[in-house]
């Protein structure tokens, strides 16, 4: 046995177009190509149990640890809101004018965290998760969409801890109180597509996790979650024209709007902007569909290099 | 290649091509002002203009490797510590883009490593779910395995210890449920990175054993080990890389005498045979 150790002796190695021949005689294919679009919803429908036992365990070993158990995740935003109604209700005092002020600044500080949680954590999923996805081969929208439902879950235990401080304000029951299906609905969609834009991006660039905190501060300071947008107009006449429809038909605002309107008795239709249902939808639409083909469009690259 | 492998049917398929691998890993951060903020700044100015000067280094990690595995076999693949073993084990299984050349592959190759989608803080219950749903598996399938996978793990032979969360395991405990769960699934082609240096021999024998399953339910397997007796336990070819180049690709006897020649290891070494001159494969 004599072989020179540093070069290998140049024997007959198969010839390149043999190996693909051979390939492609067997039917074999290409390793760690992206699937095409109708192939990508396929995988990712088949994964469907996954993303959800996914998401259950994340939100459950999250306070696994802590004594109080799963019981942090009714008192986090009960919290929040506390900490939330101390400074703009009682110490800058935006509620006046405002009625039922402690259900309408709960309601928004609610349904602002989830868009927010799952943008945040979207704009992480494949950067945080770089060991899972080399590891294992799925549909990587898998991740966001995981993530986003985890807040989803998240905020349904908030909603149960919404229903009593309705019920404790006197707000009474009624049957808009089902509208808040179908916009938790479009909500998670408009969630879902963003989060896949933003896990895209940080997947790139994973800077934009340290950037994205402030971003979504300054959005959710415009979009009206302490404070009624149709008030503060009221009070600033020289606001150009535009300012209010914009301010209003921003997709944080109007899933929060259309909430307070399914839950509160005393938000009237009037304060809605108009098509309000067609604009929650739009937004679900575009953002939906758009950051799924956006995520699509990359699938091949993530947890690469 | 056919001369490589012992014939088990009359037709082989192959189940792997590599032809002409290349691999290539770009390092950010190397050089050029040891990771300040301002060579931050100047790395991202300076992106298109050049590579180097911006401290992105190149490690060429796979030198144009070929080989074709057929199904029904167990390869070893073995070399010094980076020597592109695990490197190489990546880009089959596609989490690895190839620079040069392309690999073919029957089926999608799956890496042994269930861990990342585990959770410490869950029992290992769910981590069984969990993982098996993460492999692909679907409800049933989990339910249906599910204790096959807790008596192969061995994890409840000391108390009922299925039922606690993961972060109380020991290190060997945690290790030989991540095997079982990872080895649940009847995978067509099943690549494993040094699985087998954990849990204890009683362990090791199961899953070698399991190895051997996996190979007659139509599968290829590849293994990468620095332990050359569980290569020659399981394996029946292997394959030698050093420094990213395929030096030597022949029955498992053959190569790991050359191999053993070469690092000088005489350990666990049996007694020679004589048999043909191995092939050496090209590798350049």
């Amino acid at each position: 046995m004599s072989q020179v150790l540093d070069t290998p002796p140049p024997t007959s190695a198969p010839a390149e177009d043999d190996l693909a021949a051979l390939a492609a005689h067997h039917g074999l294919s290409v390793s760690g190509a992206r699937p095409s679009l109708p192939e990508y919803i396929r995988q990712l429908w088949a994964r469907r149990h996954f993303i959800a036992a996914f998401s259950t365990a994340k939100l459950t070993s999250q306070y696994s640890q802590a004594k109080l158990g799963q019981v942090w995740q009714v008192m986090n935003p009960l919290l929040n809101a506390a900490v939330y109604f101390l400074i703009f209700g009682v110490l800058l005092g935006t509620k006046k004018g405002v009625p039922d002020y402690v259900p309408f600044l709960v309601t928004g500080v609610f349904i602002w965290t989830f868009t927010q949680s799952s943008i945040l954590a979207g704009t992480r999923a494949i950067s945080g998760n770089l060991g899972l996805v080399r590891a294992l081969h799925f549909p990587r929208a898998a991740l966001p969409i995981s993530f986003c439902l985890q807040q989803l879950q998240q905020l349904l235990f908030s909603m149960c801890a919404l229903v009593v401080i309705l019920l404790c304000f006197g707000v009474p029951v009624s049957a808009s109180w089902v509208l808040a299906i179908p916009a938790l609905v479009l909500q998670f969609t408009f969630n879902a597509g963003v989060s896949m834009i933003m896990a895209r991006f940080g997947a790139k660039t994973p800077d934009i996790a340290q950037l994205m905190p402030f971003v979504l501060r300054t959005w959710m300071y415009v979009s009206g979650v302490m404070w009624s947008i149709e008030h503060l107009a009221a009070k600033h006449h020289n606001w150009p024209s535009w300012v209010v429809p914009v301010l209003q038909a921003n997709p944080a605002a109007v899933y929060i709007d259309l909430m307070r309107y399914a839950l509160i008795d005393s938000f009237h239709s009037s304060q809605l902007p108009h098509h309000v249902w067609l604009i929650a939808t739009g937004w679900a639409l575009l953002a939906g569909v758009g950051g799924f083909i956006y995520f699509w469009k990359a699938e091949e690259t993530y947890g690469r290099g | 290649m056919a001369e490589n492998t012992p014939d088990i049917t009359d037709e082989k398929i192959p189940t792997v091509i590599a032809d002409g691998v290349d691999i290539v890993y770009r390092v950010n951060g190397t050089g050029g002002g040891r990771g300040s903020a301002t060579a931050a700044l100047n790395r991202m100015l300076r992106r298109k203009q050049a590579e180097k000067a911006a401290g992105v280094r190149k490690v060429h990690a796979v030198k144009n490797v070929s080989f074709v595995a057929y199904r029904g076999e167990a390869i070893g693949l073995i070399g010094t510590n980076g020597s592109g073993k695990s490197t190489l084990l990546k880009a089959v299984a596609g989490l690895l883009p190839v620079e040069n050349g392309r690999i073919h592959t029957d089926g999608q190759p799956s890496l042994l490593g269930v861990n990342a989608a585990l959770m410490n803080d869950l029992t290992g219950e769910r981590n069984v779910y969990l993982g098996g749903l993460a492999m692909g598996m679907s409800r049933e399938q989990v339910k249906e395995r599910y204790q096959e996978i807790v008596d192969f793990s061995g994890i409840n032979e000391k108390g009922d210890f299925i039922t606690l969360p993961m972060r109380t395991y020991s290190s060997g405990m945690a290790a030989r449920l991540r095997f079982s769960i990872a080895a649940a699934k009847d995978h067509d082609v099943l690549l494993i990175d040094e699985a087998l240096a954990t849990g204890d021999a009683a362990f090791r024998k199961r899953s070698e054993a399991r190895i051997r399953e996996l190979r007659k339910h139509a599968g290829t397997v590849f293994l990468v080990s620095h332990n050359n007796k569980s290569i020659r336990d399981t394996c029946d070819r292997v394959l030698w890389l050093e420094r990213g180049e395929l030096r030597m690709d022949g029955p498992t006897e053959d190569v790991l005498q050359e191999y053993e020649a070469f690092t000088g290891d005489k350990s666990d070494k049996p007694k020679p045979r004589p048999k043909a001159k191995p092939k050496v494969a090209a590798a350049s």
